[in-house]
């Protein structure tokens, strides 16, 4: 086993960040969208979207399977940039930049953005090293500091006293739960300043998916987190904003309790009471 | 119900049978060429090139041929690296999943696959010609690459297909570049990679058919890619039929080293690949 140093044992956000090795300046974040429309080679995926993410919340996006709520997603990491046959119009304002802009860097705006995914993947290579993976590639060098990111890290998403003794191991054998707590500290040490969740509780146990939750409502003191998710009854658990996709539109967004006891929209009301899904 | 039992028993008696062929096969060869070519196996025969002239001479080993090995080998694996790497690479990680290009690319080298060495022996003379050279340690590599482009690229391209489509989108999204996205994957497929690399060692080390008429043969070492080259499948092919018995053992102390070498780089594949497993998803 390796020596990790002196390690304090309680971490909030603030601690971890104060400590943080990007030292970025405070401000407000928001999201603006545009009249984005995405086009899949000839299928017009999302038309003319425009929306406000708020800050320091938690935006569930819902609808029907194919509605366009992962296209959304990733439209705000940019990740179909890896996708040829994918044509993009509009604007999304991050921080009041245009992510679609001419002298935008792709890798600043994945920064940004801490992607939880649907599936766990771990990187293949220890516990440690995953965590330790993003801080790595930005610049991080000093072993202490690393040591340091790391085990905070593991430990705000409640996995270090799970995983202390064999961190040097492998993840396979992690249960998918743990994986998944894995993969957000993971995303969480490249420090971003947004948390995107596609579905990222849709493979988990309820125990794990209760985790999980926890944990997002624990992080949006400090980021805006917009979630995609299947489950109504998660979006009314732990939303404070929900978005109502439909065949690549949005047709309702509002507060949750408003959303869910005073639709406005005959579509909402009948996803919402189950005549469809 | 006495039916059923003799026909498992004579079923269960050829399973049986066959097994003990494959292995008296095995240890038939294995034996044959310890007992013929161990005896033959001296520091002189290691370390020292034949002597005394070509097909008669009594002295000296089969060092020509088993540097002569070594230099086409390591040639033809830096060329087949250098093209099967960034192939395989790109129709798994830069081309989409369903793209015509890469079915296109895994139907060429399947079909490659299949080849015959001595067309590619062939193909590599007539290509020889065309650029106006004659039979070569250049000929040989190049005509032991293409021989093994095929091997490398298949089993590489089996253990990339395996890796998680996932992979690449988590890195990407944690801001890896594309590069350090690549570094991590090569680093995954290093199992495949290791044993793609001993198959086609194992592979083009003991192929006679693709170095006939392209590396040539002769007694010396090569000291530059325009000369001719010996091999140990062709040492053992050209001295096998001489009449004098010394000449005769250098050739069965090329099939014993040639087997050894075989044998080790079966073996080493298997080692490796356990060894690489440890972090895979």
């Amino acid at each position: 086993m390796m020596n990790f140093g002196v390690v304090r044992t309680s971490s909030t956000l603030e601690e971890i960040q104060s400590n943080s090795y990007l030292r970025k300046v405070e401000s407000s974040h928001t999201i603006n969208i545009k009249n984005l429309n995405v086009f899949i080679e000839e299928h017009h995926i999302l038309k003319d979207i425009n929306l406000s993410i708020p800050d320091k919340s938690i935006t569930c996006i819902i609808g029907p399977s194919g509605c366009g709520k992962s296209t959304l997603l990733k439209t705000l990491n940019r990740m179909h940039d890896e996708t040829p046959e994918v044509r993009i119009s509009g604007e999304v304002i991050v921080d009041e930049e245009n992510i679609y802009g001419v002298n935008v860097n792709v890798i600043d705006i994945r920064k940004k953005m801490g992607l939880l995914a649907q599936r766990p993947c771990p990187l293949p290579m220890s516990i440690f090293d995953n965590v330790a993976y993003g801080p790595r590639i930005h610049g991080l060098k000093r072993r202490k500091a690393i040591n340091q990111t790391v085990i905070q890290y593991l430990q705000y998403v409640g996995l270090w006293d799970e995983v202390r003794g064999r961190v040097r191991s492998s993840p396979t054998r992690l249960s998918i739960g743990q994986q998944q707590r894995l993969c957000l500290a993971r995303g969480l040490a490249i420090e971003p300043e947004y948390i995107l969740g596609d579905e990222a509780t849709s493979a988990l146990d309820p125990i794990s998916t209760k985790k999980i939750e926890e944990l997002f409502i624990k992080l949006k003191e400090k980021y805006s987190i917009i979630l995609v998710t299947h489950t109504l009854r998660q979006a009314r658990r732990i939303a404070d904003w929900v978005v109502f996709m439909y065949m690549g539109e949005i047709i309702e967004a509002g507060k949750t309790e408003e959303f869910f006891n005073n639709p406005k929209n005959k579509l909402t009301r009948e996803y919402l009471s189950g005549s469809f899904s | 119900m006495k039916a059923k039992k003799t026909e498992e028993l004579i079923f269960k008696t050829f399973m049986i049978i066959s097994s003990i062929i494959i292995i008296s096969i095995l240890f038939y060869i294995i034996g044959t060429i310890i007992y013929k070519g161990l005896p033959a196996l001296d520091i002189d025969m290691l370390t020292k090139i034949p002597g005394g002239g070509f097909f008669l001479g009594k002295e000296g080993g089969v060092l020509n041929a088993i540097v002569g090995s070594l230099y086409i080998i390591l040639g033809s694996l830096v060329i087949g690296l250098a093209i099967s790497v960034p192939l395989v690479i790109y129709i798994n990680f830069y081309l989409p999943k369903k793209s015509w290009l890469a079915t296109l690319v895994r139907f060429s080298f399947d079909i490659l696959f299949g080849v015959p060495s001595i067309v590619y022996g062939a193909f590599g003379f007539a290509l020889m010609i065309f650029l106006g050279i004659r039979a070569s340690l250049l000929g040989g590599i190049i005509a032991i690459a293409l021989l093994i482009m095929p091997i490398m690229m298949r089993s590489f391209d089996e253990v990339a297909k395996l890796l998680s489509r996932d992979l690449p989108d988590a890195l990407l999204s944690l801001g890896a570049t594309r590069y350090e996205m690549a570094k991590v994957i090569i680093k995954q497929l290093m199992p495949g990679l290791v044993t793609a690399i001993l198959l086609s060692v194992g592979r083009g080390i003991g192929d006679a058919a693709a170095v006939l008429f392209t590396a040539g043969y002769t007694d010396n070492i090569p000291t530059s890619l325009g000369q001719p080259a010996a091999t140990l499948p062709l040492s053992i092919f050209f001295q096998l039929g001489s009449p004098v018995e010394e000449v005769q053992n250098r050739a069965y102390a090329s099939a014993a080293i040639l087997t050894l070498v075989i044998l080790i780089l079966s073996l080493s594949a298997r080692y490796f690949s356990s060894k690489y497993q440890k972090n895979k998803i």
